[in-house]
């Protein structure tokens, strides 16, 4: 796997790096050596101590250029719908494969430049220039191959002062006969007192494994504010991993919500680094395994400049079979006096054969700080469940019930109601419930 | 409409219930006394349907029927209500939307339908009325930083919306103030009927005050061994338990 990764490089850099400066070159080549170097992560990284990624290397993926158009497959409207929230006036970026499919899209460039990488490359070179891999250089090899073979994603560049109009719904499709792995990379660029809203959602439409791997470089310039929704609802083949770092200045804020209710293996990386004083993140996160399902969140949050907050709510729930890993680092500099961290890890353990193994990782070199964690692993509150049922309410519905009133939190500040009911209405799925039921 | 017959029950491998018999018909009202430790919530609680106790022998019957095989939504279904002496805080569930659920799960048991907005609405402005309870209480989390007397309330609000036929309470008095005891005991009051039953599980005789007892049974050591009218309420209340321990040896 990794010489056939290493080729389809090699062969192909002059296709990909055909627009670039020859910085950005050298950074595309360093990462592709840096994975040569390294290879796939193994479960003796301490990174990856819980996650064996051999099930997602396994199959024969076909790797074709990175660039290339793709002319076997194709796809209509009313193949994709039902993966949209369709009552959203949005921006819509479709992925088939890694690759734009202009005719499911509606991008813009007016006033803001809400479209593609792949055009990017040719279109925009200096703003690549300025930002391409410029977040990701220390991360690891499955960062870098990304950062190597990376050609489609979005590209959202918006001026200083100008709040995007719509949502930007992005949604990537794997399908094909044959197991397929694809790179998404996605960038977005924010002036000054700029707003963007994102809504991210990965589906294969497959019968064959399928990995997508994916890297989401966000520049936050000052007072800009991100909405970031991450939708991993994907089939019981898919397996996907993803490295996002947000990089904020003074006042800026982010929201990032990780909705992982389906896919066979999830990796997200979510790493946020307060640079400017005042910053402020959100994370927010919610999941829901069952089966042969594995999803391991690790998250970073970089306090580097003083006054910055960052509040971090994760859930999960786990069924039968399932495993579920959180590895939640906070790391406050010794110059990031005044920070406010929190950090919150609740998970319900459903099933004896169902796993968790939760990590609060906090490192604090400042001494006026104020930083919070707290981390449990449960079960169902049979005296709550006692109550509820005694009210009448029947034993199905009232772990529902709990189910739905213990993920809610984690669902907080979606304000979309269209998505805010698509997300209940997922959910109530995975959990097999009626929701007609309303918290 | 409630007989409980040489009622005995056990957790893990202790004998909490040694033979407990009670018969409560429709409108009367019973108050259960006893001292700490002489099994007044676990009756409750298996009368309600916890799991985690077992009968080990005896019945509980309602309407001449045993109810000890149904699950304890069900036996709601019936009509029996179990006013918890520590009710639970379910973060993310609001007062409304449970009592809601919870009225619309007995109704369709029933085979009846679910009450339509505006009847809801109505139904539970009377029940804050009743209870002395602002409005806003509705939307706030169950029972999530309630104060003691708000949650005790809160198990006399739901009560009124769900009209049980046969309600238990589990020392609602406890941790009361006086007003707050007041107001629990008017929304009792306001709920007595010819069909409507109280069983009143207390330490003391002070919610007997208010809430006027056809009966007081005395709970020692897993049985009843006293009963009488409200005088025996008195009488425990000056007297203490050891004289009744005496006489009961």
């Amino acid at each position: 796997m990794n010489d056939r990764i290493s080729a389809q490089y090699w062969l192909h850099e002059k296709e990909l790096t055909a627009y670039s400066s020859d910085a950005v070159r050298d950074r595309r080549r360093r990462a592709m050596e840096l994975f040569e170097s390294k290879g796939f992560p193994t479960q003796k990284d301490e990174d990856w101590k819980y996650s064996s990624l051999k099930p997602v290397l396994s199959p024969h993926y076909a790797l074709n250029s990175p660039c290339a158009a793709l002319e076997d497959e194709h796809l209509e409207y009313a193949d994709i719908k039902r993966f949209l929230v369709n009552e959203l006036d949005a921006y819509r970026v479709v992925f088939l494969n890694g690759r734009y499919t202009s005719w499911l899209s509606d991008t813009t460039h007016q006033g803001f430049d809400v479209c593609t990488l792949s055009s990017a490359w040719k279109k925009y070179p200096e703003t690549i220039e300025r930002y391409f891999a410029q977040l990701t250089e220390d991360l690891g090899p499955l960062a870098q191959l990304n950062t190597a073979l990376a050609w489609d994603g979005i590209y959202v560049v918006v001026p200083d002062n100008v709040v995007v109009d719509r949502p930007i719904q992005l949604l990537s499709i794997t399908s094909g006969t044959e197991p397929r792995a694809i790179q998404v990379r996605n960038l977005v660029v924010l002036g000054v007192n700029s707003q963007v809203e994102i809504i991210e959602r990965h589906q294969s439409l497959s019968d064959q494994p399928t990995w997508t791997n994916s890297v989401d470089e966000a520049f936050l310039a000052e007072g800009a504010q991100l909405r970031w929704v991450k939708l991993q609802h994907d089939g019981p083949l898919a397996s996907m991993t993803q490295h996002t770092r947000i990089h904020q200045d003074r006042s800026s804020r982010s929201q990032v919500h990780t909705i992982s209710t389906g896919g066979r293996f999830i990796r997200n990386n979510l790493d946020i680094i307060l640079n400017g004083p005042g910053a402020e993140a959100r994370m927010l996160g919610l999941t829901l395994g069952k089966g042969k399902q594995l999803v391991d969140h690790h998250t970073l949050v970089d306090h580097r400049a003083p006054h910055c907050s960052s509040h971090e709510n994760y859930k999960g729930i786990y069924d039968e079979g399932s495993k579920g890993v959180f590895n939640g680092r906070i790391y406050v500099h010794r110059e990031a006096q005044k920070t406010d961290a929190y950090q919150q890890n609740a998970n319900l353990v459903l099933h004896q054969t169902a796993e968790v193994n939760a990590k609060p990782q906090l490192e604090i070199f400042a001494d006026d700080v104020r930083c919070s964690h707290g981390c449990t692993v449960g079960q169902l509150d049979e005296d709550a469940l006692f109550y509820l049922r005694a009210r009448g309410i029947r034993e199905p519905e009232a772990r529902a019930m709990l189910m739905l009133a213990f993920a809610e939190d984690a669902l907080a500040g979606i304000d979309h109601p269209s998505l805010n009911a698509k997300l209940h209405k997922l959910i109530a799925g995975k959990l097999g419930v009626d929701l007609t039921l309303d918290l | 409409m409630l007989e409980i017959r040489e009622l005995h029950a056990s957790i893990g491998d202790k004998e909490i219930l040694r033979g407990v018999n009670l018969t409560v018909k429709p409108g009367e009202v019973h108050a259960i006394m006893g001292p700490n430790g002489s099994g007044k919530s676990t009756l409750s609680s298996v009368i309600a349907g916890r799991e985690e106790y077992q009968v080990t022998s005896g019945d509980v019957l309602w309407d001449g029927k045993s109810i000890l095989e149904l699950a304890p939504e069900e036996r709601a279904h019936l009509g029996l209500f179990l006013g918890f002496q520590y009710p639970v805080e379910i973060p993310g569930v609001s007062v409304s939307n449970f009592v809601k659920t919870a009225l619309n799960a007995v109704r369709a048991a029933r085979g009846e339908e679910a009450l339509d907005a505006s009847s809801m609405l109505k139904k539970m402005r009377e029940a804050l009325q009743l209870l002395e309870m602002d409005k806003g209480f509705l939307s706030r989390s169950l029972n999530e930083g309630f104060s003691g007397g708000e949650k005790k309330r809160n198990e006399i609000f739901q009560m009124a919306m769900l009209e049980p036929r046969l309600a238990i309470l589990d020392e609602t008095d406890s941790g009361l103030d006086i007003d707050a005891l007041r107001i629990v005991a008017q929304g009792v009051n306001g709920l007595r009927s010819a069909k409507a039953s109280f069983v009143v599980i207390t330490h003391y005789q002070r919610l007997l005050d208010y809430i006027i007892p056809d009966v007081v049974h005395v709970l020692l050591n897993g049985r009843i061994v006293k009963a009488g009218d409200k005088s025996l309420a008195y009488a425990l209340e000056e007297r203490g338990y050891d004289w009744i321990k005496k006489e009961v040896e």
